[in-house]
């Protein structure tokens, strides 16, 4: 089952394309690493396969009803924005507003779904702190929490573990895993290529706006693709202890 | 949080029969309930049926009408410093009356003023759809308001600029003060229908508003359509505003103030704030409506003068308190 499907997906921003001619499909269970050096692209593709700005082309996010892609996929924009001092709890809680039908409050069965994730992502012990409060790590942890709580098939987050401590990196690529494992796509931009390299099952490669890689991250990671778009060299091998990627110089 | 709703409903009670049982009458508590219930023939029946009962529940409307616009604008722009004047519709309908009195049409029908201040609103959120409208963006909403409340007072200072008549400047200055004096049921009629339809609208927006939380690509993608989302607010801020301006004058504060004192005690969530709000508008209006009788009654002290009065430490006090917290 096809969770994201875009077509020759372009945008075009004050005459200029950032983005140009996007295929590709996502299909149940990937976890799928978006990379790219800066100003690639990552967001703009993120932000046009979900309609939220004007494209050309076809992506099936956004040719749906807000409400209905609201159950298909959720989103953590890389700007933590909380405007208000809100609880961690109630926080959460909005993730499940699609869930809810005209004037309803949340049911046992929501609010039952946020304990679950509440619990996933060891967060009991902020639960009734202020959201404005915590650290930016947190926050990444919290906002996480409540896109996971939408319960959609596929889940979409801009640079999801940037600021977060080495553990919560780690733990959060594997929830990401997990969460693949079960059956559900995930779509993250990071900029982490050792943990891209470690958890996800398929990387798509940008550059420029275009999409120069799509595969098994040690087909996309090669030495020749590493120096012309990131300008990089890297040492990648395999260990018994998995895949290890190391970035060792630059070329340019 | 049913104990907060408990208070702030207790509180607009309690001081809106007290509002029922003030004025320069100086009737008794026994005669005041006979009058109001049309037990009591004469005088008393008149000016608790006529005066003072309108009064009171204009209090009571306008107050519900600004507390609550300022929490819904405060909680779709994301900023405690918004205010329902902010979209420039309270302007515009300031400057319909400005204009009724020195065209001299407010002196010939009772109800010209508050229709000229009911046109100018019209005109005025017409304007704003116009500029920020299905395709605009907070920061388009916040402009155009801008332009329109700058427009609005420029036109309204030209106005008094060029008046040749020194008794309509003056009855223009006081009316901008904002009062409940002298007002009749009549105000409560003409202002009570717009005042529903924007209660409806803006009372229905608290999902959306607090998904807003998490900014707008968040809210979006949660099923927030934030384009229907700001026309509501448009047009029920611009109703419950327009004709609370119409009714009463310019009265300040209440919109900024009191969504700000109420935050904390809903946990911060705009869905609930917006309630809380329009209780403690109503409360705040008619505490204040109370006072203006209270103090100074032979001087005729402004409605829209004491919520300044009030409102402005206030909310000094308020930012104060949050530079500490930040800091």
């Amino acid at each position: 089952m096809s969770c994201l499907s875009l077509d020759t997906l372009s945008v075009t921003l004050r005459g200029r394309q950032v983005l140009g001619d996007i295929s590709l499909e996502i299909g149940a269970g990937e976890l799928v690493g978006l990379i790219g050096p800066n100003g690639a692209g990552k967001t703009t593709l993120l932000r046009a396969a979900l309609g939220l700005i004007p494209a050309t082309g076809h992506s099936s996010l956004a040719a749906m009803a807000p409400e209905a892609r609201a159950r298909a996929a959720a989103w953590m924009p890389q700007a933590r924005e909380i405007a208000w001092p809100v609880t961690v709890e109630a926080l959460i809680t909005l993730g499940r507003t699609p869930h809810l039908g005209f004037g309803q409050s949340p049911a046992p069965d929501d609010l039952a779904r946020v304990d679950e994730v509440i619990g996933d992502l060891d967060l009991a012990a902020l639960r009734h702190r202020r959201a404005t409060n915590l650290s930016g790590g947190e926050q990444a942890r919290v906002l996480l929490a409540r896109a996971l709580v939408q319960d959609t098939p596929l889940i979409m987050a801009d640079e999801p573990i940037a600021g977060l401590d080495p553990a919560h990196q780690i733990t959060t690529m594997r929830h990401f895993a997990d969460l693949a494992d079960s059956g559900r796509s995930v779509l993250v931009s990071l900029h982490d290529l050792g943990l891209a390299v470690r958890h996800c099952t398929r990387l798509l490669l940008l550059d420029q706006g275009r999409i120069v890689a799509d595969g098994r991250p040690d087909a996309v990671l090669t030495q020749a693709r590493l120096a012309e778009t990131f300008g990089i060299t890297a040492h990648l091998a395999r260990t018994a202890q998995g895949p290890v990627f190391q970035p060792l110089d630059v070329v340019r | 949080m049913t104990r907060l709703f408990a208070a702030l409903g207790f509180g607009v009670a309690a001081l809106f029969v007290l509002s029922l049982f003030i004025g320069p009458a100086g009737l008794t508590l026994g005669n005041s309930l006979h009058a109001l219930f049309g037990l009591s023939d004469g005088p008393e029946g008149l000016i608790m049926q006529e005066i003072r009962l309108p009064r009171a529940l204009l209090a009571v409307m306008v107050g519900l009408s600004l507390g609550m616009a300022g929490a819904a604008m405060q909680g779709y722009l994301r900023n405690p410093l918004a205010e329902p004047g902010l979209i420039g519709v309270s302007g515009a309908a300031a400057l319909g009356a400005v204009l009724s009195i020195q065209t001299g049409l407010s002196a010939m029908a009772p109800l010209a003023l508050p229709l000229a201040a009911l046109a100018g609103a019209l005109t005025g959120v017409l304007l704003i759809l116009a500029l920020a409208g299905p395709r605009g963006t907070s920061l388009t909403l916040i402009l155009a308001g801008i332009a329109m409340s700058s427009m609005a007072a420029a036109l309204t200072s030209l106005v008094l600029n060029l008046s040749p008549n020194p008794f309509a400047a003056n009855e223009i200055v006081f009316w901008m003060m904002g009062s409940l004096a002298d007002r009749a049921f009549v105000h409560v009629w003409l202002a009570l229908p717009f005042m529903v339809v924007g209660w409806a609208l803006l009372t229905s927006l608290g999902r959306g508003l607090d998904a807003l939380t998490l900014g707008e690509d968040a809210a979006q993608t949660m099923g927030i359509r934030l384009g229907r989302l700001r026309l509501m607010l448009i047009l029920g801020t611009a109703s419950v505003v327009g004709a609370a301006t119409a009714v009463a004058g310019a009265i300040g504060f209440v919109g900024l103030v009191v969504p700000h004192l109420l935050r904390g005690a809903v946990g911060a969530r705009p869905s609930r704030l917006i309630w809380a709000s329009a209780l403690g508008g109503a409360a705040m209006v008619l505490a204040a409506d109370i006072a203006v009788r209270l103090i100074l009654p032979e001087r005729d002290l402004k409605l829209g003068v004491l919520t300044a009065l009030v409102g402005a430490p206030l909310f000094l006090h308020l930012v104060y308190k949050t530079r500490r917290e930040m800091g």
